[in-house]
């Protein structure tokens, strides 16, 4: 009994068994949330940045033991989560985006000089709806305001011509 | 009416040799494999078919296809394998995603040469990890395992750390799992037989394997 209570005496643990099953285990966790990360990384792609690094644990390949694998499966799972969160904080924003631009198409006058890109709603594209005065200041003066939609992407032609006049400059 | 050179005979097919794999490293990577092919094939300029088909290929290629790769079964379970040898896809790539990557910041899958072109092209296609070495400079077959104690890999200083996994001949390690080749067995200038080793993990399907050896044998033929 007095050993027990003395802090300082360390008494080894004792690992019966073959850890293998446990790594087994763990590799198996590794693999589904390796797919549950790659799934929200893609569905984050243009929207929102989602960091799927986990640090290396060894810099050359080798059979980890079961500490290595438990960390790599925390971190992998602390990932996700992160990704998550972030996805609901965007996917929140980009709703309330989309109300912003159902009012500023109801009322342009209301939301002067606002621009809502479809990004900033969730859609791919590079469009954009922006409120601005009909005839520059006269509109402005007048109170002539409206949405212009813009035409999306520039074309790969005229990048190419402006990629051409530069050339020859 | 011939084929035309760049297309592979279709009633020919190559004999792959299964690798041998460390029992203890079978134990803990079910699913892990090599199988291997030698090929005739000096390295050199890539011909206008090899050069034509990699262009083909970048033009089939774009950001969303590397962004959703990872969700795919054999790119995923390279990913996975990955992790679970301890590193960090997102840094030491993949092979499929490396290519893939630097498809986008090239701007297209840029010409090395073969055979490297044809493992590029093989790769794109599969998804499969690949690695060539110069076949008569291999002692034996190829095996995975660990590395011994006091074993380096040519061209490395020091030794490698202890239970390093390893692509090896008979003789010596030829090169990392995944990572850097021995500079003994590298492809180079006098290598007239080419070792073209597909490295197979949990989840790849042999069939994804027999083809890409497939389409690199086929492609260094016709060159």
């Amino acid at each position: 009994m007095p050993d027990l209570l003395d802090r300082e005496a360390r008494t080894p643990l004792r690992l019966g068994g073959d850890e293998r099953l446990a790594r087994a285990e763990l590799r198996r966790q590794i693999g589904r949330l390796e797919a549950q990360l790659a799934s929200l990384f893609a569905d984050g792609f243009r929207r929102v940045e989602i960091d799927a690094g986990v640090a290396a644990v060894a810099g050359e390949p080798r059979a980890l033991d079961l500490g290595d694998l438990e960390a790599i499966r925390d971190s992998l799972a602390d990932r996700i989560a992160e990704a998550r969160v972030r996805l609901v904080e965007r996917s929140a924003l980009e709703v309330r985006n989309r109300d912003l631009l159902e009012q500023m198409l109801a009322a342009p006058h209301e939301h002067k000089w606002l621009r809502i890109s479809r990004a900033d709603i969730g859609e791919p594209g590079c469009g954009h709806w922006h409120s601005r005065a009909l005839l520059g200041p006269i509109g402005m003066l007048m109170g002539w305001w409206r949405v212009k939609v813009s035409s999306g992407c520039p074309l790969a032609g005229r990048l190419a011509a402006v990629e051409q006049r530069q050339a020859q400059d | 009416m011939s084929a035309p050179a760049s297309e592979p005979t279709p009633d020919w097919e190559p004999p792959s040799t299964p690798g041998w794999v460390a029992p203890h490293v079978a134990a803990e990577f079910p699913g892990l494999g090599i199988s291997w092919i030698e090929v005739d094939g000096r390295p050199g300029r890539s011909p206008e078919p090899v050069d034509r088909r990699l262009r083909e290929a970048s033009d089939r290629f774009y950001g969303a296809h590397a962004i959703h790769m990872r969700e795919r079964p054999i790119p995923w379970a390279y990913r996975v394998f990955f992790r679970q040898i301890g590193l960090d896809p997102d840094r030491t790539r993949t092979p499929v995603e490396q290519l893939a990557l630097d498809r986008l910041q090239d701007g297209g899958f840029k010409t090395r040469g073969l055979p490297a072109d044809a493992l590029t092209i093989a790769t794109i296609e599969t998804g499969i990890a690949l690695r060539a070495f110069d076949a008569d400079r291999l002692e034996g077959p190829l095996c995975i395992r660990d590395s011994a104690p006091g074993e380096s890999l040519d061209g490395r200083p020091g030794e490698l750390s202890r239970g390093t996994l390893l692509i090896a001949d008979e003789r010596a390690p030829a090169g990392l799992l995944f990572g850097a080749t021995g500079k003994a067995r590298t492809v180079g200038r006098d290598t007239r037989r080419v070792a073209v080793a597909a490295i197979v993990v949990d989840g790849v399907p042999q069939i994804a394997v027999d083809e890409a050896l497939w389409m690199v044998s086929a492609t260094l033929q016709a060159a």
